[in-house]
This record gives structure tokens, sequence and C-alpha cells, in this order.
């Protein structure tokens, strides 16, 4: 295991290296993207290992380690989350050698290359910190470096602000985990995760809930849950694809991890209005996020919404676990927590895998509004088939992984019937069909993604003119595709493995019983049972058959390509096509008190008859209402502040002394009382 | 391993059987609206016609369009060997439960609407947008009907929870059923593209939902996706009937069970038949912007369904 750790540091360091020396030139390009993929690798073998293994990976033996206060050490849920980073980071670095080339000249690709790899590096070592400071350093490293990534493309439109914001949300939610941490350890940070376990008991219920409020704000302000997740779709569009890929894949899953690690594992669970809580805000943000999603044109920005509702299915996987948790249904728990779980290393797969494929559309038409796309099918066949695999993954169609692990949820929202308390059960019927409509919204979102961007006919010159993918940009997004089908294929793996990573935490059972290596899934006392392997088999097996009986029962197989049907108009253009606004139009209007759209319509009539129209002006766009009544008076009173204090900020030298002088007397008086 | 060769010809009753059930429902209707109607066989004598003739595929449209017949026929096809149609529990029961079942429709219905963008029509569009609209909103009733049925027969394997209504009649008169069944059935109008909903009998670009996302298809393909719509009406239909009231499933694999269970769906099928081709002459098609106040309706129903059955445990 030391082995893998080193090569995982080292490749990561050599990776930065390259790109310090050599960052420009495609062999250094070549040579970061290597470092940051063989880091990659290393660190899911090193995850793997751990959690085949059993036994947690400790960085004692170094001497100087515990002067510094620094303590890592890898347990079974760290080594799943670092499998995630592994994952999506390999992928995501391959990929960048073949996309980061459109960057030379333009754009610092030393800082692009030097930030990947710190990024990487940062990730595997947050989710091997074992005290209070070590985690609050890695986690402030991690945001200040996504950051630098999020601003690489500094000169467009857009990106600073979305680097702002990003900034100052991500610090208001460190800021809450600093406290949650004095809490936690009474104000000893160098405390170990272990001893902190040992104390949480001990803190009284006010406390507790104090730790929970804070790191559902900390951690939710991560992951993005609704309403802290404004700086989402502003910052990772904004992002180069396969940073937006990391990004939406594995950062924002290192909220779940830490939300996992405090709430489960120090604090061993608590009352079932954690669990409620973190249900409730986990539905209400996988809702949201679809909804708006549907109504966004920007490729990445519906994609980056989709990372809202993502985050919020794995929350109601966990928050259902935590609810179970709180009335001793330990299987039940687990099942609930294995869900959440297995949907966030799916989630990291399609998601990547979206964004990289969105960014070789973008790399290929160099737009990133949907209603410039259409045709890209038979420019671009290959990334068209792997943004298929992800649309179908994340609409949760069987057999890919989206289903396998949004069964897993559904299911462990089923078991809310084994909840002695009528009125908490009562609870998830609502969150069966909010996920539910949840599920088919985002299925209807992806038709339209997939079909105004990829089908019929090309909407621009650009589009026409678009071009496939280099190879390793294809070699990335094919690794996800995979990885999305194996996912699903082999739940009979992954469930098992879940189990054993959550074995132990907040007195989590041994449930290799229930969660065996079976072709079938069962969900405890054989509530339900299912195969997405045999379904997948079946499938293809008739998919295959079908044809050969047509055959057999001499099918015409004549085929004649002519023009679509126009209703007797010769000659087709892309104006005729349907739209993506056109296409997400019936929702807008069912769901119109959520989206309270404006509309602007003026119509230039011909001087002499009204009959004739020279010109049609249409605008529409939806209000983001509640972002306004939050967010305004905040900001507002952040202004004011901000106004306020200026008046103190003068320039003057002997100003400033003055105040330093007044700070010092009156410290020295309150140190002299006190 | 006679289970699994009733499972197949399981699937294949299906298949023979349901283009004789769309033709009857259209033949009911035509009776109770005074018309002499066409023959209920006719959509065979269709689906044979369209096989025979050569298809026509626009020139903007990619192998998505070409593949998805197959997909959609296959994936709905692969349903009928999940459901307890005549026999209960069967082998493949273990493959998958309700919750695919529902899944695997979607899948269908996802790639359809896909095909529907595919040719870059306005009306392919118009039928893609609306479908998926209309299953989007459907989706919580079914997985809340689910629920219901799950809650009541402690599993959501369909087997099982027609082995569990069997076993407690008294059960299928509990409200939780009842209006359970009332909320399925609203979905089952939608979700097959029934009136009020959708009218399969027009092609007016006002009205039309699925016959709008089919309409650049002809030949082999169009008589794919005609059988499939015809098998997810069955579908729709066998659920409804067999999982709300069961009797009459075989539990035994003797042929007389067998074969008396096949007459026992028939007969089923054929008065629920009657009853949608009733309400069809009955009412006139919703407006689209009515529809979600329909499904918010059916919606409720369940909803209410899962409450009953949680309150009177």
């Amino acid at each position: 295991m030391l082995t893998l750790f080193i090569v995982t540091v080292s490749a990561y360091v050599l990776g930065m290296l390259a790109a310090l020396f050599s960052g420009r030139s495609a062999i250094g390009r070549g040579l970061v993207a290597a470092g940051a993929a063989v880091g990659s690798i290393a660190g899911l073998a090193l995850g793997v290992v751990v959690i085949t293994s059993g036994i947690p990976f400790a960085l004692a033996s170094t001497r100087f380690l515990p002067l510094t206060g620094v303590a890592l050490r890898l347990d079974g849920m760290g080594a799943f989350f670092l499998v995630v980073v592994g994952l999506v980071g390999c992928a995501a670095s391959i990929y960048g050698f073949g996309y980061s080339a459109q960057y030379a000249g333009r754009y610092s690709l030393r800082t692009l290359g030097v930030m990947l790899n710190l990024l990487l590096l940062t990730l595997t070592f947050q989710v091997m910190a074992d005290n209070a400071l070590t985690f609050l350093v890695l986690w402030e490293a991690m945001s200040l470096t996504a950051y630098w990534l999020v601003v690489t493309e500094h000169d467009q439109r857009g990106t600073v602000r979305a680097g702002v914001w990003y900034l100052a949300m991500t610090h208001a939610g460190f800021a809450a985990l600093i406290a949650m941490f004095l809490l936690l350890s009474s104000t000893d940070l160098t405390t170990s995760f272990a001893s902190m376990r040992a104390g949480s008991a001990l803190l009284s219920p006010a406390a507790r809930n104090a730790v929970f409020l804070l790191a559902l704000f900390g951690f939710g302000a991560k992951s993005g849950i609704i309403p802290l997740h404004v700086w989402l779709p502003m910052a990772h569009p904004v992002a180069p694809s396969h940073v937006s890929a990391i990004l939406s894949g594995v950062v924002i899953k290192m909220g779940i991890y830490g939300l996992l690690r405090i709430l489960l594992d120090i604090m061993g669970g608590g009352p079932a209005w954690w669990g409620g809580v973190v249900l409730g805000a986990g539905a209400v943000s996988a809702l949201l996020g679809v909804l708006y999603a549907l109504m966004e044109h920007d490729l990445k920005r519906l994609l980056a919404y989709h990372s809202v509702e993502n985050i919020g299915i794995i929350l109601m996987g966990m928050g259902a676990g935590l609810i179970f948790h709180s009335y001793g249904l330990m299987t039940l728990a687990a099942l609930g927590f294995i869900s959440g779980l297995y949907h966030t290393i799916n989630h990291a797969s399609f998601k990547g895998l979206l964004f990289l494929g969105a960014g070789s559309v973008l790399h290929a038409t160099r737009t990133r509004n949907m209603e410039e796309m259409g045709g890209l099918i038979k420019i671009m066949p290959w990334t068209a088939l792997f943004f298929l695999v992800g649309a179908a993954a994340i609409s949760a169609l069987p057999p890919l992984n989206g289903f396998a692990s949004e069964w897993l949820v559904f299911q462990s929202l089923l078991g809310g019937s084994n909840i002695p308390t009528p009125e908490v059960a009562i609870v998830m019927p609502i969150a069966v069909g909010m996920l539910a409509l949840t599920s088919g919204l985002a299925a209807a979102c992806f038709v339209k993604a997939f079909g105004i961007t990829f089908l019929a006919i090309p909407r621009s010159p650009e589009a026409e003119h678009a071009h496939e993918s280099p190879r390793p940009m294809l070699a990335g997004m094919a690794l996800l595709a995979l990885a999305c089908i194996a996912l699903g294929l082999a739940p009979f793996v992954v469930v098992p493995a879940l189990g054993r990573v959550l074995v132990g935490l907040g007195g989590l059972p041994d449930t290799h019983a229930v969660f065996s290596f079976n072709l079938y899934l069962v969900t405890p006392s054989n509530f339900a049972i299912m195969s997405p392997t045999l379904v997948a088999l079946g499938l293809l097996a008739v998919l295959g058959l079908v044809p050969l009986v047509m055959l057999l029962f001499r099918a015409n197989w004549r085929l004649r390509v002519g023009d679509s049907w126009g209703c007797g108009r010769v000659g087709q253009t892309p104006r005729m096509e349907y739209t993506a606004t056109a296409f997400a139009e019936p929702l807008r209007r069912v769901f119109a008190e959520l989206y309270r759209p404006t509309k602007e319509l003026s119509i230039d009539f011909h001087p002499d008859s009204k009959y004739f129209v020279q010109s049609i002006e249409y605008r529409s766009e939806i209000t983001p209402w509640f972002e306004k009544a939050l967010y305004g008076p905040l900001l507002w009173f952040i202004r004011l502040s901000a106004a306020t204090v200026r008046r103190m900020q003068s320039g003057s030298v002997h100003m400033y002394l003055v105040y330093v002088t007044v700070a010092l007397l009156i410290l020295l008086l309150i140190a002299r009382w006190s | 391993m006679s289970g699994y060769f009733l499972e197949i010809g399981q699937a294949l009753v299906a298949l023979a059987l349901a283009p004789g059930l769309v033709g009857f429902v259209r033949w009911w209707k035509a009776r109770l609206q005074g018309r002499r109607g066409a023959p209920p066989l006719l959509p065979y004598y269709d689906l044979r016609k369209l096989f025979l003739k050569e298809v026509i595929i626009s020139n903007n449209a990619s192998w998505l369009f070409r593949f998805t017949p197959y997909l959609v026929f296959s994936s709905t096809l692969a349903v009928t060997l999940l459901i307890p149609l005549v026999a209960a529990p069967l082998p493949f029961d273990r493959i998958g439960d309700l919750l695919l079942v529902v899944y695997l429709l979607l899948l269908g219905t996802f790639f359809l609407a896909l095909a529907g963008l595919d040719p870059g029509t306005a009306f392919g569009g118009m039928g893609a947008s609306r479908e998926m609209t209309v299953a989007a909103i459907a989706e919580p009733t079914i997985a809340l009907s689910i629920f219901g049925l799950a809650l009541g027969a402690g599993s959501t394997n369909l087997g099982r929870i027609v082995e569990q209504t069997l076993a407690h009649p008294g059960a299928a008169i509990s409200p939780g059923h009842l209006l359970g069944f009332a909320a399925l059935f609203i979905v089952m109008l939608a979700e097959t593209g029934r009136l009020p909903v959708d009218n399969p009998s027009t092609h007016l670009e006002l009205t039309m939902i699925h016959e709008a996302m089919t309409l650049e298809y002809s030949g082999r393909y169009l008589a794919l996706i005609e059988w499939a719509a015809g098998l997810r009406l069955l579908i729709f239909f066998s659920l409804l009937v067999n999982m709300f009231t069961p009797w009459g499933v075989a539990t035994s694999l003797t042929p007389a069970a067998l074969g008396l269970a096949v007459i026992v769906l028939i007969s089923k099928l054929a008065a629920l038949g009657l009853l949608v081709a009733l309400l069809e002459t009955r009412i006139a098609k919703l407006r689209l912007f009515r529809v979600p106040e329909l499904l918010a309706v059916s919606f409720v129903l369940a909803l209410l369904a899962v409450t009953s059955s949680f309150l009177l445990r």
C-alpha cells in the first residue's frame, strides 16, 4: 500500500513539475496528463486494495508528521472516495491532454497543468485526513486550486464573476466547518478523529444539533445543496471541460464525504429529524435542480444544474439511511447509505462523461448554446454515442448504472414502511413521489439535451463545420462510458463492496449476509429482487432475435432515403426544427408558478397593412425568484457593510498608524482587565 | 424448467393478443358510436401489410432513427417476460420488479422521443416534447401506486404481489387498493396515449402526441412501433387487472390451469377494453395544458392510497 501511495503522490508531483518547466509544449502537456493519469490510477488501486483487504492504511511510521499536526489515515470510506477521484481523474486527465491543446498561446497552460495535478493531489490527501487541522487545511487548498482552475479562461464573460461567487460561497461554508470542528474537538484542532468520535457522545444535545447544522451548511455549500447552489451553475460551466468533469464528478462529492464522515462516523448518527432534514434538502435539491436544468439551453449549465439534482438524490439515500439509523433499523440504514454511495460513484462517472462530451461539442462548435447545434451525430459519431450512454445513464434507464443506484434509493425509501411512528413514515411516500418526478423530468431534459444537440439538421454554420474530437479526448470519454456500463451491470460487486466500506461506521452492522456476491440484487427481508445483469442479457437477446425472426418471416428489407415530409413545402431548413426552448415549453407552462416567466413580444407590421408582418421579436426569461429573495438582502447587507468599511480605508498611512495604535491599546486594556 | 418455457409462451401470447386488443377497443368504440367499425382483426392485417412494405426514411435521420424501432419493440417485449400474465410466480420474477418494468417502458419512450426529434421536422419535435412532458408527470403516480401495492404485499416483485392478493382476497377491496387502481387507471390512459390525454385515431397536429413522434416512420419500422404500442396497452391492462384482481392467474403449472388462465386473462382484458372504449365515447380530449391537472388528480389518489394503507395497517 505504501508503494501505491508513493507512486500516487510522486506521479502528481512529477506532473506538476512537468507543467512548471515545459507546460506549453506538446510533450509537456503529455507529461502533465501522464502524471495525473498515473497518479489517479495508482490512487484508484490504493483505494481498491484498502476496500478489499479491509485494512486501513495509516502513515504513522513517518516520524515528522505528528510534529506538524498532520495526520493521514485511509479507511474504507476514504478509500471509496479515492476510487471516485481516481476514476474521474484518470479519464479527465487523458481527455485534458487533447482538450488543452486549444489553450496554447491563449491561456496559461502552466497554471492549468500545475493546478490540475495539485487538485487531484489535495483530493487524495483530503480523504485521508485524520484530524481537524489536516482536514481544514486541505479543504481550503482544494477550494483555492479549484478556484484557479475555474478562472482559467479569465477573459471570457462571466468567468471572474463566477469565480468570485464560488470563492465567497465556499468560504462561507469553510467558516461553518471551522466552527463545527472547534465544537467537536473542544477547541484543539489537532485532536484526531478517533478521539473526536469518543468525545462526540459526551457533547450536549444542543451542541450536537449545532454540529449537525454547521456540517449541513458547510458541506452543503460545497456540494451545492439548494439554496446554497447559486455558485455551481456559474462556476462549473466556465471551467475548462475536463476540469468541469472533475469539479462536478468529484469535488462536490467531497461535501458528501464530509457529511458522512461527521454525521455517521464521528457523531455516530443522530435523532430522526437530522435524517428528515437531509432527506428534505435532498428532495428539494433534486426536484428544483432538474426543473432549472430543463429551462437551461447552455449545455454545460444544464449539466451543472443536473449536478445539483444528483447531489439531491444522493442526499435522499443518505437521509433515509439516517432516519433508519435513528430507529435502530440497521440493515435498512445500511441500504440507504449504500444507495447514496452507489449513486455517488455513478454520478461521478456519468456526469464526468457528460461534461467531457459537452467539452467535445464546445471544442468542435465553439459554442455552449444548444440552439446553435444540431446534426452532430453524423459529424461526431463517437462523441454522440458516448454522450448518449451518459444521457441514458443519468436518466436512470436500465440497464445502465443510474438505474441500479436509483432503484436502490427507491427501495430504501420504500423501506420506510418499517418505521414505527406513522408521522415520520408518511414522509417517505412523498419522497418517493418527488424522486419519481425528478427522474421523469431528468429523462425529458436529456431527450432535449441529446436530441437538440446531436440530432436533426445543424442549426448554425459552426455546427455544420464541426469536427470529431482527437483521440485522447475520445479515449477519456470511452473510459467513463465503459465505467457507466460496468457499474450498471455489476451491482453484485459494487453493493457488497459498499457494504464493507460502511461496516462499523456509526455502528452499522456487517451486511454481507444481505448484500452478498450474488447475481441478484436483494434488499433486506427479500423486499425486492432484481438483476440488472440478466436484464441486460435478456434485452440483448431479444434485440438480436427480433431482426432474425423478421428475416425468417420475410419482412421487406428495402430502404429508401428521401426528404422529410414538409407538408408540401420543398426543402427543409433548420428554422423548421423544434428548438430547445420549444421543447421545454410545455413543462415551463406546467411549472409556471416556479419559473415565473417574463414575456416580451414586439411585432413590426408592414406600414400599409397589419396583415403583413415585417419582424417579430420575442424574448422570454425565467426569474430565479427565490434566489433573488434569499441573496438579494444578503448582497445588499454586504454592500452596505463594505461601503461603511470603505470610509475607514482612506489610504493614508497616518490613519492606518492611528488604527494600529488604538487597536493595540484596546487589546492591552482588555488583556489587563480580563 | 417448464417455468422458463411458460415464460416464453406467455410473451408469445402477449405478442399475439396485443394487436387484437387494440382492434377490439377500436371496434367496441365504433359500435358504441353507432358505426359498423373496422373488424377487430384489422391491426393484424395492418402489421402484415407494413412488414411487407419498403421503408422510406428522412435524409436527415441518423442511425438512431433506424435503431429505435428495434429497441422500443425489444424493451416492451422484455417487459412481457417480467409481468405475470397467465401464471405466477414465474422464474423470471427474480430478474425484475415493478420499478424495472416502469423504467424499461421509459427506456422505450426515451428513444422514441429522440427518434421523433431526429428527422428534424416540427411535428416530431412537438410529439417528443409532449410525450416526455406527460411521461415525466405521470411518473410520480406510477411510483406511488407501486409503493401502495408493495406495502400490501411486502414486496415490489410482481409475482409476490399477485400471490399476496390471492392469499388475502379482502385486501382487494381495501381503500388503498381501490384508490391505487383509480390512480393507475388514469396514468394508464396517459401512458398508452388514450383519450382524454392523447387521441390514438387522429393525425391532427393540435391534438396528437404519440402519433406525432412516429410520423416519419414507415414499413417494417412502423410495424414494430405499432406492435410495441399495442403491447404497451396490453401490459398496462394486464398490470391493472392482474395486480388488483389477480383471480384466474394460474398458481400451478398444469395445462388445465394454464388454459383457464389464458381464457380468464382474455375476458378480463376484454372487460377493461370495453370500459376504456365506453370512457372514450363519453369524454372529449383535454387541452394539452389541462392534462397535468388530470395527472395531479391521479397523483393525489395514489398518495391517498398509500396514506390509507399506512394508517389502516
